[in-house]
């Protein structure tokens, strides 16, 4: 059922988004709570907020500016957290890319982990019509304005968040309800297995570097694993057709 | 670390993910990628995920493999949450209560 008009499909959009609000907002906190802990002004907080866009990426920075990591660490470590920001673009490309400048540059801005998984299936399974980016927009838009609005709760918040409520827990939740549909197959769950292990092992490595190893097993190991399954299936194949 | 240092990193770090974001969504015909590479960015989020969650998880101490009772416990019961109903909300209401309950309780 495509949307008949650009108002429906944009308040379908925000309607898709509201029910998983209160899962973001801990998160916001924190990291709101994090910043002004480590001693930055509220106006930087939420600067760097609209610059990152990002949280897990500005958790990884604050706590590395804790640590006095050099800048390339910094930045490098965000890069690498954004990086499947890449195949999100790549998978959107197909219905963002035609669009206007004037959409598709605040869209790309706006692109999350929620903002694509809400909307990536009803693209694919063509239910959008021609106002697919408005209900796209509705997602992305009121996301943003929940996150901006988590964090900068979380900077004035700040200190009456006692620690004894480990709030700081809620961040690897949000990221373990990711983790689980990233694992479609074997050989994804091989790539997670080993790079959670390898993560766990590294942790002790400057700069984070851990991150950045484990990601790099996990992906090795999940492109050679399913190579080895192929070429086991290719086999059968040809088995096979040969009987 | 002064202000204007502060200001250029994030200013970096903003611009080199909005390069991330947009990159197949801005460019005209890079929608085509080399096999290989759409291979291994295939196991990107898994692997990157997994690398996130497994330390912060156990919250390990960087002197050794120590770890925190209550937040494996809590882990774990949040993992299942997580795998079978696959919900934010439920996921960190279980995750945090169970966290909190050990934590009352020992």
């Amino acid at each position: 059922m495509s949307f008949t008009n650009a108002a429906s499909a944009w308040r379908a959009g925000i309607k898709v988004l509201l029910p998983i609000a209160p899962g973001v907002l801990p998160f916001g906190l924190v990291t709101g709570v994090t910043a002004v802990n480590l001693g930055f002004p509220p106006e930087m907080v939420v600067g760097m907020t609209a610059l990152f866009y990002a949280g897990a990426a500005q958790m990884a920075a604050l706590q590395l500016l804790g640590e006095s990591a050099t800048a390339p660490v910094i930045l490098m470590t965000v890069l690498v957290i954004n990086m499947r920001m890449l195949m999100y673009s790549a998978s959107l490309a197909p219905y963002l890319g035609p669009l206007q400048r004037r959409w598709k540059w605040p869209l790309a801005y706006m692109l999350s982990d929620q903002a694509y998984a809400l909307s990536i299936l009803k693209y694919t399974g063509r239910s959008m019509g021609a106002y697919g980016h408005c209900y796209f927009a509705g997602v992305a838009v009121s996301m943003w304005l929940v996150w901006m609005f988590s964090v900068t709760a979380g900077v004035f918040l700040g200190a009456q968040i006692p620690p004894g409520w480990s709030l700081d827990f809620a961040i690897p939740l949000v990221f373990l309800v990711l983790l689980i549909p990233a694992i479609r197959d074997s050989s994804s769950l091989v790539a997670a297995l080993v790079a959670g292990v390898v993560a766990v092992l590294a942790f002790g490595l400057p700069y984070n570097l851990g991150l950045l190893l484990a990601a790099i097993s996990g992906i090795g190991t999940g492109v050679w694993v399913e190579s080895c399954l192929e070429r086991r299936t290719d086999t059968t194949a040809l088995t096979e057709t040969g009987r | 670390m002064s202000d204007a240092y502060l200001w250029s990193l994030f200013v970096a770090a903003g611009v080199g993910t909005y390069l991330l974001r947009g990159a197949f969504i801005l460019m005209p015909g890079s929608q085509r990628q080399p096999a290989w590479m759409s291979r291994a960015l295939r196991f990107v989020p898994a692997s990157l995920m997994a690398a996130l969650v497994f330390p912060a998880l156990l919250r390990l101490q960087a002197e050794g493999l120590a770890y925190d009772g209550p937040r494996l416990v809590a882990a774990l019961v949040a993992a299942l949450v997580a795998w079978k109903s696959g919900n934010m909300l439920w996921t960190l209401m279980a995750g945090m209560g169970v966290l909190w309950g050990v934590q009352f309780v020992v």
